[in-house]
């Protein structure tokens, strides 16, 4: 609007105070979604920050080299990876507005999702069994608040697609929805880059490094 | 109007400035060379920061006075808002003052780092060539404290004492909570925390009995939490050695144990001999038989754990459980959440060395010096080596 | 087989008839004090039907000027909690002496003094905050309302969820005894095994979550929502300093929610974060409840920055100097704000040149805090200064807060920390900072703006009454804290031994005594404004003459703020408009597309309560149908699309043609 501006300093014309036209400041939902992911984002910062302090605090019991079992979890990665990619071709869906594509593509990335977090469970599972529960060692503790945290949110990103496929479905790839579409898209795919972290500073550099 | 009534209300508060001239500010006249120097860095910044604020109020009140509404007379000036010279003294000026802060910090926080042992007695007079300083164990209980003399043998609670003009290095650690070390008028602070040791060189100048605390909040006893510091000259402090030798008792890990219970407004003890590596296994929160120590646990932890077959290690490391041995689940609200003073129960004399004697006696002899577990086995398991 | 107290314990928890302090007095009185006031006001509004409205209007309103209306009055309320907290532990350090255990056992003040901090910081100072913004920020950029109307509700309603739970724990079991911050081990399960602590978690990570939702509300709204021409160096300092607190609490609070969480799961669920054994790490809590903690006093002390230059330009009737510099200074204290946090443990036992470092970067924040300093110095000088209340808090402030930021950079040279740290001097200066730059602030920021939010002026004798208690009551309060900071006392200490000590809290508690002189001047003030409302009644909407946009508007501004929205040309848009001849539309208007009320967040945040209490009770099965029911009723918001509706354009010109009147008969 700096226009209005030097059309009154050059031309010396009354300057115009008030906006004859209805104001349509642009959206802000993506600039605030986007907020929202940096301050979850730091939720995580704390918690890679928690297990870089504590992740090596076995408490005279097992290290990540006895518990992890890194083929599993590249399999995990990948389906989170797959997800991310199949979420990528439902937003193309949703630009040609190809309602039961979208749908499609959305229920894939559900089931990757449910794939992810199931082998995440068994995982888990797995390990307390063997006695490796988060009360056994600070390191443990932070391991499965980190991971468990990042499955949390998977989850809720899981429940979110199905809400917003029976949205879809209803009411169509309006504006709304499409926007919800997009909040979605930027969730899931912080979700993916946040595991990525946790791939390689948990599972890879507690195994190797 | 009101920058004089804002005098007015100086002038009112003159009767206290007359009370503090009476009163006894113990941080800004300690009888330690370290809180001496610390008392000295408080005036130094504090007349720095001075240099600024005396003005910045001075001209509050010169420009609030001089361009309230009614003096007509002062210069009415609504656009004027900008004066780089201005700005570059409003920027400059603090700038300057927190250089110079900003260097007495730098040095004066190395030198009185309280890790840091001591190069002089006094402002005068360096530690002499030969000198061997005090070595204090310094241990927070709930709510007491415990002082371990390693070089004397012995052992107090709620009363530390040490010669004048000889530096102590005291060693500090706590059982249970985090709790600061802090005799005001010897030397700063120092947090005092369980499972890790903090240090604190320091020095008494002046003979003298002061006023010990924590000055860090550990729950319910801590108003009580006080001990007296003496300074004494060296015969005094030899005497003072013999004393607790000879009135005291002997300190185990069954007696420090019973000790360690939660208690307020212990009277003072005195421990004649101290079982050997009882501080030690304090710090490394294994004072319990059968209890794996830190330092053990950390050499484990550095070797890459202990592998999944280590479950006993989990028992044997558990130390927060003062709640989960007492009888039936906590309970949610105070009195049951509390922690019972044994004081209580527990009617002292003046002398309660003696008493005490009496309930550590039978415990004496099952744990000589170190119970470490060495009929568990060997504490480092197979997977040490890969 | 279940038996029957198995069943108790299922359905109740931890709960049992125990949990009710009925032995303890004077939480009876309180009680009983808080029932009478409650049923009288339950009473006032089926008398004056006000039920209907009270909902409608209000409880589920999306209107950020009565949100923000709510976030001050809810502050309000717990500044008289929070006081009389103070007032009690003031009482009891000046009785117990000698001998005397006072009249709070240490259990009872060790709660008392916990629960001070807590509620005069997350639940008077922060909806203080939060209100004042709300209600401004959007007017004072032309917006007709923040980026996300519902969310603002919601963010209002978690916060008082939080505020409930914390004063529950007054009448069903206790509070946590640990100090504000509740630093491990002794907050841990093992030394703190009740609900207080579980209280004060619970209490504030649902204050927390609206905290950091209005945050990322308010940023998104200053950065999209401003006025055309308005551009980042043309924004009122106070929208400025608004957004470098949001900016704060976005960046900060997460840190705090994920800290609390971790001690969570300590206490709940038996992990080792901040536990003694199995590798669990106490500092690391301490550090990161700093590395929220100190942020926070910046959260809360820069929009009282920005009340002050509002206030000072606009009662010296002159532009405020060196706004730039005034806006840098602003965000060089929140970049600095986050590399500070380790001062306050100095004595932990960092190396020297840990602790040096931060105490220099503590010590730096001193210079845009003092050239802000000089800012105001130079407005006022040449300016033609009217002395109306807010002005008075500003010159109080000015006077008190130099003597506070000089003790604080006192404290942050490590060797002196280690005499003064967790002295009373740390206490009064700490207050010194506070009292004399928040809450004055937030005093002076409610004398200005209060016209502009009910129509009618506060009455300036009980105002400059209210001023004139406060101001000398903190100097009796707090100086003599400063003094026995120096003569080695401890906080939170609740009995004493050494007699000389006892004048000085004697002197203090007067001191407090007439801080609530102050604060009851206030409420007299809030009572005889009302009486004298027609007497007091502002028709211009411009009551003190002022420079920015919100008061172009009328007092109070219609649901839609701005009729049309304003164009801005110049820092100071309102006197720009004024000075260069605007003329207001009176016609031509369109329909105003607004957002529509909702109850869903004051259902969200009920049912949040409801939540907290199973938590804190152990009542599972009470906390997880509350939570299923906030997911469900959350879900179904969603599928609302039914949000907004306009103002049809005969509506506004109705209100816009009362206002042309309205202004006509003044000249």
């Amino acid at each position: 609007m700096t226009e209005l501006h030097t059309d009154y300093m050059q031309e010396g014309k009354a300057p115009t105070f008030y906006l004859e036209e209805e104001h349509h400041p642009e959206g802000s939902t993506m600039l605030g979604f986007w907020l929202y992911l940096m301050s979850d984002c730091l939720i995580f910062a704390v918690l890679f920050a928690t297990h870089a302090v504590l992740g090596r605090n076995y408490a005279a019991g097992p290290s990540p080299a006895d518990l992890f079992d890194l083929p599993l979890v590249a399999v995990n990665t990948s389906m989170l990876l797959f997800s991310s990619i199949t979420y990528g071709f439902a937003m193309l869906q949703v630009e040609r507005y190809e309602k039961k594509a979208t749908l499609f593509w959305m229920a894939v990335t559900a089931l990757f999702g449910i794939a992810f977090v199931s082998l995440e469970l068994y995982e888990f599972a797995h390990m307390i069994h063997e006695g490796a529960g988060p009360q056994r060692s600070a390191f443990l503790s932070s391991f499965f608040t980190l991971v468990g945290t990042h499955g949390l949110h998977v989850t809720s990103g899981i429940i979110w697609m199905f809400v917003l496929m029976a949205q879809v479905a209803k009411h169509g790839l309006i504006p709304e929805n499409k926007r919800r579409l997009m909040c979605l898209s930027m969730f899931w795919h912080f979700l993916d880059v946040v595991w990525i972290g946790v791939f390689s500073f948990v599972y890879l550099m507690g195994v190797l490094g | 109007m009101p920058a004089f009534l804002k005098f007015t209300r100086r002038v009112a508060l003159l009767p206290p400035l007359l009370l503090l001239a009476s009163c006894n500010m113990v941080v800004m006249a300690p009888s330690g060379d370290i809180a001496a120097q610390q008392r000295d860095l408080i005036v130094i910044s504090t007349v720095l920061m001075l240099l600024i604020i005396v003005p910045v109020i001075f001209l509050t009140f010169l420009f609030a006075w001089r361009y309230r509404r009614t003096n007509t007379a002062a210069t009415y000036d609504p656009e004027w808002h900008h004066s780089t010279a201005l700005e570059v003294v409003i920027w400059s000026a603090p700038l300057a003052i927190i250089i110079a802060l900003g260097a007495v910090t730098w040095i004066s926080t190395h030198k009185l780092d309280p890790y840091r042992p001591l190069d002089r007695l006094d402002a005068a007079r360096p530690v002499p060539a030969d000198t061997k300083p005090l070595t204090v164990e310094v241990v927070a209980l709930d709510w007491k404290w415990l002082f371990f003399y390693p070089d004397q043998g012995i052992a107090t609670v709620n009363e530390l004492t040490a010669p004048v003009d000889v530096p102590i290095d005291f060693k500090i650690t706590a059982s249970s909570v985090m709790n600061s070390f802090y005799v005001p008028a010897l030397a700063g602070q120092v947090y005092a925390m369980p499972g890790m040791q903090t240090r604190l060189h320091a020095v008494i100048n002046r003979p003298g009995e002061y006023e010990g605390f924590s000055a860090n909040y550990s729950g319910d006893g801590f108003s009580h939490m006080r001990f007296k510091f003496h300074g004494v000259d060296q015969q005094g402090f030899d005497a003072w050695v013999a004393r607790v030798k000879a009135q005291g008792t002997a300190l185990n890990r069954d007696g420090y144990l019973k000790l360690e219970k939660p208690s307020e407004r212990e009277p003072v003890r005195y421990f004649a001999t101290v079982e050997a590596g009882l501080y030690e296994a304090i710090l490394n929160l294994c004072a319990t038989p059968g209890k794996m120590c830190m330092h053990e646990m950390m050499h484990i932890d550095a070797m890459g754990g202990a592998g999944k077959e280590s479950a006993e290690n989990r028992e044997r490391l558990e130390y927060d459980n003062r709640h989960a041995l007492g009888e039936g689940a906590p309970a949610a609200t105070h009195p049951a959440t509390g922690t019972p003073a044994r004081s209580q129960e527990e009617p002292q004399g003046t002398d309660g060395a003696n008493e005490t004697m009496q309930h550590e006696m039978p415990g004496m002899g099952g744990h000589e010096g170190h119970s470490m577990p060495d009929g568990d086995g060997d504490p480092a398991p197979p997977q040490l080596n890969h | 087989m279940f038996s029957d107290t198995d069943l108790l314990k299922f359905v109740f928890g931890r709960l049992t008839l125990e949990a009710i302090p009925y032995h303890e007095p004077i939480l009876v009185a309180t009680f009983v004090a808080v029932a009478v006031g409650g049923i009288g006001l339950v009473g006032l509004i089926t008398y004056y039907r006000f039920w209907g409205t009270l909902w409608r209007d209000w409880l589920t309103s999306v209107d950020h000027k009565k949100i923000g209306i709510m976030y001050v009055i809810l502050a309000l309320v717990m500044l008289l909690r929070g006081f009389a907290d103070a007032i009690m532990m003031r009482l009891q350090q000046a009785m117990a002496f000698g001998g005397s255990e006072g009249y709070l056992p240490p259990h009872h003040y060790d709660q008392v003094f916990t629960a001070h901090g807590v509620i005069m910081i997350f639940f008077m100072a922060m909806p203080f905050v939060t209100g004042l913004m709300n209600f401004v920020v959007p007017l004072q950029i032309g917006a007709r309302d923040v980026s996300f109307p519902f969310l603002n509700n919601f963010s209002f309603w978690m916060t008082t969820a939080g505020a409930i739970i914390i004063m529950l724990s007054l009448f069903v079991g206790e509070f946590a005894r640990t100090g504000w911050l509740a630093y491990p081990p002794l907050s841990g399960a093992d030394y703190s095994p009740g609900v207080g602590v579980d209280y004060y978690i619970w209490g504030l990570q649902v204050a927390g979550i609206g905290t950091t939702l209005s945050g990322i509300n308010l940023i998104a709204t200053i950065v999209k929502m401003r006025a055309p021409g308005m551009t980042m160096m043309k924004m009122p300092v106070f929208t400025w300093t608004s957004l470098c607190t949001n900016v704060l609490i976005v960046a900060t609070f997460p840190v705090l929610t994920a800290t609390l969480a971790l001690l969570t799961l300590d206490r709940y669920a038996g992990t080792n974060f901040f536990t003694n054994d199995l590798g669990g790490n106490p500092m690391m809590y301490v550090n990161l409840i700093w590395i929220w903690g100190h942020p926070e006093v910046y959260i809360l002390i820069l929009p009282a920055f920005g009340i002050f230059s509002e206030v000072v330009a606009t009662f010296c009737g002159k532009r405020l100097f060196g706004y730039a510099s005034m806006v840098y200074a602003t965000v060089v204290i929140t970049i600095l704000s986050y590399i500070v946090w380790l001062h306050h443990f100095f004595t932990m036992g960092s190396g020297a040149s840990v602790n040096a470092f931060f105490g220099i970067t503590t010590m730096i924040i001193s210079i845009p805090t003092g050239a802000k300093m000089f800012n105001w110095l130079f407005t006022m000088y040449r300016g033609r200064i009217r002395y109306e209340v807010p002005m008075l808090w500003t010159v109080g402030f000015m006077v008190t807060f130099v003597i506070g930021g000089m003790t604080g950079v006192l404290l942050a040279v490590p060797p002196a920390d280690f005499v003064l740290h967790n002295s009373l001097f740390l206490i009064a200066h700490f207050h010194n900072v506070i009292i004399g730059g928040v809450v004055f602030g937030l005093m002076a920021g409610v004398v200005y703006w209060f016209p502009k939010a009910f129509g009618f002026r506060l009455d300036p004798f009980w105002g400059k009454i209210s001023f004139w208690f406060w101001l000398t009551g903190f100097y009796f309060a707090f100086m003599p804290l400063y003094v026995l900071g120096l003569m080695g006392v401890t906080r939170r200490v609740s009995q004493f031994e050494d007699p000389s000590l006892q004048i000085w809290f004697v002197i203090a508690a007067f001191g407090a005594f007439l801080i609530a002189l102050g604060i009851l001047s206030m409420l007299i003030q809030l009572v005889v404004s009302f009486i004298k409302r027609e007497e007091l009644r502002d028709t211009t909407g411009d009551p003190w003459d002022a420079r920015t946009l919100e008061w172009s508007t009328s007092s109070p501004p219609p649901d839609y703020n701005f009729a049309f929205t304003p164009v801005v040309h110049d820092q100071d848009s309102w006197w720009d408009m004024k000075k260069r001849g605007h003329s207001r539309p009176v016609g031509g208007f369109k329909p105003i597309h607004m957002p529509r009320n909702t109850g869903t967040g004051v259902i969200l945040g009920a049912i949040s309560v409801v939540f907290a209490f199973g938590m804190v009770w152990y009542m599972w099965w009470l906390a997880g149908l509350a939570f299923l029911a906030m997911v469900v009723i959350a879900i179904g918001h969603t599928f609302n699309y039914d949000r907004d509706f306009y103002i049809p354009a005969n509506v506004i010109t109705q209100t816009e043609g009362k206002r042309t009147e309205l202004l006509a008969s003044e000249v």
